[in-house]
């Protein structure tokens, strides 16, 4: 069966879905991506959805138990790169996402965890250095 | 009201319920809706091919694409031989599930879409018939 690759970066996992989920492929994700949290301590999720054409409630909530799950394994989750036209149809199916942080970019998305990690006194780096500084604004 | 076009595809399978949404999106496409519109249609699609799938036990869809004075529709039609559905007002209710989803599925379609009916007879089967216009 297929399965949606994980890749490790420093203290974070990144996913990227580019396929159309079947429900068995997104259930994987979840079961794959919860024991890689526990095998490599990783301290954050990032989930880019860029390429996804569409959001039903399943994948909704496969998103919000990741969320759910990486918390309590002591890890933060940020989903990158919801399409408008997703966001608009994930709102009128009924579909909220609690607890799930979204942000629009992976740069974002990755600034968002590293924050999190260094407001937890757990980020040596100084703060945003390597980060681009076109785009600084209230924080997400 | 005129019929354009029409395909029938089975689901038998989480795959199967992938390609109605294709057929779905590549038809919806072809009518001209715009992306958001497009994109309530297949998420709408997803749910009801889930349904069908998971409630029903499997069926078809059937994607037609329909004219009528000056405006294009995008109707499906989700049929199985299911258990049936005993309560339909129960089951379009937001959070009522019998299953493991969340319950969003039949209300949630009947939001993105302009017209949602259904049919079942307990024993016989399930039929939601759903159309949106462009």
């Amino acid at each position: 069966m297929d399965r949606i690759p994980i890749l490790k970066m420093g203290r974070f996992l990144l996913v990227t879905i580019q396929v159309d989920m079947h429900d068995r492929l997104a259930l994987a994700l979840q079961d794959d991506l919860t024991a890689r949290i526990t095998e490599t301590g990783a301290r954050g999720v990032l989930i880019d959805i860029s390429a996804l054409e569409m959001v039903d409630s399943f994948i909704g909530r496969m998103i919000a138990n990741i969320a759910s799950m990486a918390r309590i394994l002591d890890a933060e989750t940020v989903v990158t790169g919801m399409q408008p036209a997703v966001a608009i149809t994930l709102v009128e199916l009924g579909l909220d996402l609690p607890g799930v942080r979204t942000a629009l970019t992976v740069e974002r998305g990755m600034r968002l965890l590293r924050s999190v990690l260094r407001a937890a006194g757990e980020l040596e780096e100084p703060s945003d250095a390597d980060d681009e500084g076109s785009d600084a604004g209230p924080a997400e | 009201m005129p019929v354009q076009r029409s395909d029938a595809l089975p689901i038998r399978n989480a795959s199967d319920v992938v390609a109605v949404r294709q057929l779905v999106r590549t038809r919806a496409q072809e009518a001209g809706f715009n992306l958001v519109d497009q994109t309530r249609i297949v998420t709408a699609a997803s749910e009801l091919a889930r349904n069908t799938l998971d409630y029903g036990g499997g069926g078809r869809a059937t994607v037609q694409v329909l004219t009528e004075t000056g405006r294009t529709g995008l109707r499906m039609l989700f049929e199985d031989e299911g258990p049936g559905i005993p309560d339909i007002e129960l089951a379009l209710r937001d959070g009522y599930t019998t299953g493991h989803g969340l319950g969003l599925g039949l209300g949630g379609a009947r939001r993105l879409m302009n017209d949602l009916r259904i049919e079942s007879q307990p024993g016989k089967g399930t039929r939601v018939d759903t159309v949106r216009w462009r």
